[in-house]
């Protein structure tokens, strides 16, 4: 049975993956016992994502997107709140039903030379998810390996098989990253920053791919990236990131048409845009640097680097969010 | 699986010539090995080390033939000549028969045998025979060597017969009865003796006083070189030694390098994956072995407990679980544990066990094969150590054992050099054959010597 052809359950809009109120925080000891503070790498962020759904996470470095997705992923343990996946709390899951989750969860990581193991070849890195998950008839597992290569357009199979990751391009190693995430075919793939390791020319090409597999399989696809720029193309919500936190989400082309909080009007400011006009004008680009986790800024996060700060409301009181928009979720003192 | 890149790195291996030299020595150690378990089995070889009438007809402390002959020839090998091959001459006389035995040989050797020995075995008597002997030499002298009445078996030695010798004159009479017609004691400080060459008889006059009565009679010409490597103090092959202390050697090598390297590796890689606790007490526990002194403990094992090589290994492979080795696989292994690999591998649910031991440690393998070739003639060396210190295995013929003998024989005092030097020439060998193979594979499999 191809993984393609299980029946999705109708229900597109239900929700599949839900956090709330998670915190992941790394606590920083000395000699083992003096708690020293933690940093706050994710802290209050909550979010749904539906049935065959793209989403990405946006942010700048530091701000807590890798954190949220190893959190996601069931790597770090949430120091508050939960995550509920397709009805259950991961917190819950121990033994088998833990190791069910890891199955449902596909994940695609930046380097893909480091993702795969260098002393195996294709077949053998590509069997063994599968072998951990119980499959043992090998015939069966070489059917789905090959299948699994097809669909991420490595074709033919057997010229891949035989190969070591040091022997393949940049681009075909992450391909090959992506056959592992979809090998035990998951409902849901966490794509953290597939492409900002690989040239330029072969970006769109993973992020197509990426793409067209979760379109033909339904999947609910997570992306983490610090990229707006391609984004539109990719996902259809944005969940935009600072210290830790969501600050602004909304469906992607209301997005980056009215950017409604202040760091998100920055980070867009700040793309590159080809246009000759753009050679003589000064951009404004958000002051100050990205804030510790450690001791993060009290209050609204943002408030030390914003344009708009209002002394005595961003500084005092954590803003909730507002929508100013249809489905367009922002936390700025400035919609209230 | 993995075929790819060790076929690879062993294709690579043919390009350095001390790795193909390393290699031919293991291989004739191992073809050594091999021979020597099958040619003589364990029990077997333990009988024979243990000594005594196996090994009668050996010359003492014989130098080895090639020896000789590097030296120019003319020690005598050992001779025996047998009573089935003479001419027996019988008669009767009232109460008994009469034997006539010439036990004839030829001597042309340079040098005089080393001893001069007459075995007797009698056989179907009630009153013991009586035996008188005749030395004959070539140019038609004799010499009476007096009688005997015998046992079932009777060793006569001839050398060490005191009246003999002063009627030579004061020669020893394995010396005396070959040496030119004349010669004495004080002569022979003058001017070395000389054998003189040709035809010798020992000739037996046997009396017999029972009708089914036998006698056999062997004469040994003890010779001054034996065999390929020579005999020890206790007229051993020491031939026996060196072959079987291959198979020892290499054996107490592999296991006691296979046992420290497989136990370190995973208890590293545990520590490494678990951090915390686990980590802190296998560093503890491993920073307090490291200071332990590991060959008084060994001598302290064997001077209460027993030598035996089994149990040295044990101890070895015991003391070699927390060793430095830990300190070294550790800082490895971290920052492999936290490649994305890893942490993809905990994405889709491998399995503690797993991780730490299909993603972890072969990791390292490349990188630790050569440690673990050169790590093999160190164990090898450490059980020949214990030996020459007397802790060798009671039983079992090991290099070390012989070397042991030697010393305790002062070999080299005594001009035995062919007794330390073999033994110790067949452990530089095993040093040398895994030291050249093991520096090519660190070329071969190290990345960092890689680039050179």
């Amino acid at each position: 049975m191809s993984p393609s052809a299980v029946p999705r359950p109708d229900d597109a809009q239900a929700p599949l993956i839900a956090a709330s109120d998670l915190h992941t925080w790394f606590e920083l000891r000395q000699w083992g016992f003096l708690r020293l503070g933690a940093v706050r790498a994710v802290d209050g962020v909550d979010f749904t994502l539906a049935h065959g759904e793209a989403v990405a996470f946006v942010g700048e470095s530091g701000c807590g997107k890798s954190s949220l997705a190893r959190t996601l992923l069931g790597l770090h343990r949430p120091t508050r709140g939960e995550v509920r996946f397709a009805g259950r709390s991961l917190g819950e899951l121990k033994g088998r039903a833990l190791k069910a989750y890891r199955a449902e969860v596909g994940y695609v990581q930046q380097d893909p030379y480091g993702a795969l193991p260098p002393f195996l070849d294709v077949r053998r890195l590509l069997a063994e998810p599968l072998i951990v998950h119980g499959v043992r008839d090998r015939a069966e597992r070489e059917r789905r390996i090959r299948a699994a290569l097809e669909e991420v357009r490595l074709s033919p199979a057997e010229e891949y098989l035989g190969k070591f990751p040091h022997m393949l391009s940049g681009g075909q190693q992450q391909r090959v990253v992506i056959a592992r995430a979809l090998i035990l075919a998951p409902r849901l793939v966490i794509a953290d920053e597939p492409v900002s390791m690989l040239d330029a020319s072969v970006r769109v090409e993973i992020l197509e791919l990426l793409r067209h597999i979760q379109c033909e399989r339904g999947l609910t696809l997570a992306f983490i990236t610090h990229d707006l720029s391609t984004v539109r193309h990719y996902a259809e919500r944005i969940f935009v990131m600072y210290a830790g936190r969501v600050v602004e989400s909304a469906p992607v082309d209301d997005l980056l048409d009215h950017p409604q909080h202040p760091y998100t009007q920055a980070l867009l400011a700040a793309i590159a845009d080809p246009d000759a006009a753009n050679a003589t004008r000064l951009r404004e680009v958000p002051a100050g640097e990205p804030p510790s986790l450690l001791h993060p800024p009290a209050a609204c996060r943002f408030h030390p680097r914003c344009p708009h700060f209002m002394a005595g409301v961003c500084d005092r009181h954590d803003p909730p969010d507002f929508e100013p928009r249809r489905r367009h979720r922002s936390a700025c003192w400035l919609h209230r | 699986m993995m075929g790819g890149r060790w076929g690879e790195g062993l294709r690579e291996l043919r390009r350095y010539p001390s790795a193909l030299m390393g290699l031919a020595i293991i291989a004739a150690l191992v073809a050594i090995s091999f021979y020597t378990v099958v040619a003589i089995p364990y029990s077997e070889a333990l009988a024979q080390w243990r000594g005594g009438e196996v090994w009668q007809r050996n010359p003492v402390n014989a130098a080895p033939v090639w020896l000789d002959r590097l030296a120019g020839g003319g020690a005598p090998r050992t001779q025996v000549v047998t009573s089935a091959e003479a001419e027996v001459e019988e008669s009767a006389f009232t109460g008994g028969r009469r034997l006539r035995i010439p036990l004839a040989f030829d001597y042309e050797a340079e040098q005089f045998p080393s001893e001069l020995t007459l075995f007797l075995h009698a056989r179907g008597h009630d009153q013991r025979p009586f035996v008188r002997l005749l030395w004959q030499t070539p140019d038609g002298r004799e010499v009476p060597l007096g009688g005997y009445r015998i046992g079932a078996e009777e060793r006569i030695s001839l050398s060490q017969d005191r009246a003999l010798e002063r009627r030579l004159g004061g020669l020893v009479p394995h010396i005396g009865l070959l040496a030119e017609p004349g010669m004495t004691a004080e002569r022979a400080a003058e001017a070395a003796p000389s054998v003189l060459p040709g035809r010798y008889t020992l000739l037996m006059d046997v009396l017999l006083f029972d009708e089914a009565a036998r006698v056999d009679a062997e004469l040994v010409l003890y010779g001054r070189v034996h065999g390929l490597a020579g005999t020890d103090h206790q007229r051993r092959d020491l031939s026996l030694a060196l072959l079987w202390g291959t198979p020892v050697a290499l054996a107490f090598g592999l296991l006691a390098a296979v046992g420290t390297t497989v136990t370190t590796l995973v208890i590293a890689a545990v520590g490494v994956w678990y951090r915390g606790w686990v980590d802190a007490t296998i560093q503890r526990l491993t920073e307090v072995n490291m200071i332990l002194p590991i060959l008084p403990i060994l001598v302290m094992v064997g001077t209460l407990y027993s030598t035996s090589i089994w149990l040295m290994l044990g101890v070895v492979v015991v003391l070699g679980i927390f060793s430095a080795s830990i300190k070294m696989y550790r800082a490895m292994l971290l920052p492999i544990r936290e490649a994305p690999y890893i942490e993809a591998a905990r994405a889709y649910g491998a399995s503690n066990a797993r991780i730490v031991l299909r993603y972890l440690i072969p990791r390292i393998l490349p990188v630790l094969i050569p440690t673990f070739v050169t790590l093999i003639p160190t164990f090898v060396f450490l059980e020949a150590s214990l030996a020459v210190l007397g802790l060798g295995d009671p039983l079992l013929p090991t290099w070390g054992k012989v070397l042991n003998d030697a010393q305790s024989q002062s070999a080299l005092y005594n001009g035995y050099y062919y007794w330390v030097v073999s033994p110790a020439v067949l452990l530089m060998l095993t040093g040398l054959g895994f030291a050249m193979l093991g520096f090519a594979l660190d070329r071969v499999f190290n990345p960092r010597l890689r680039s050179l």
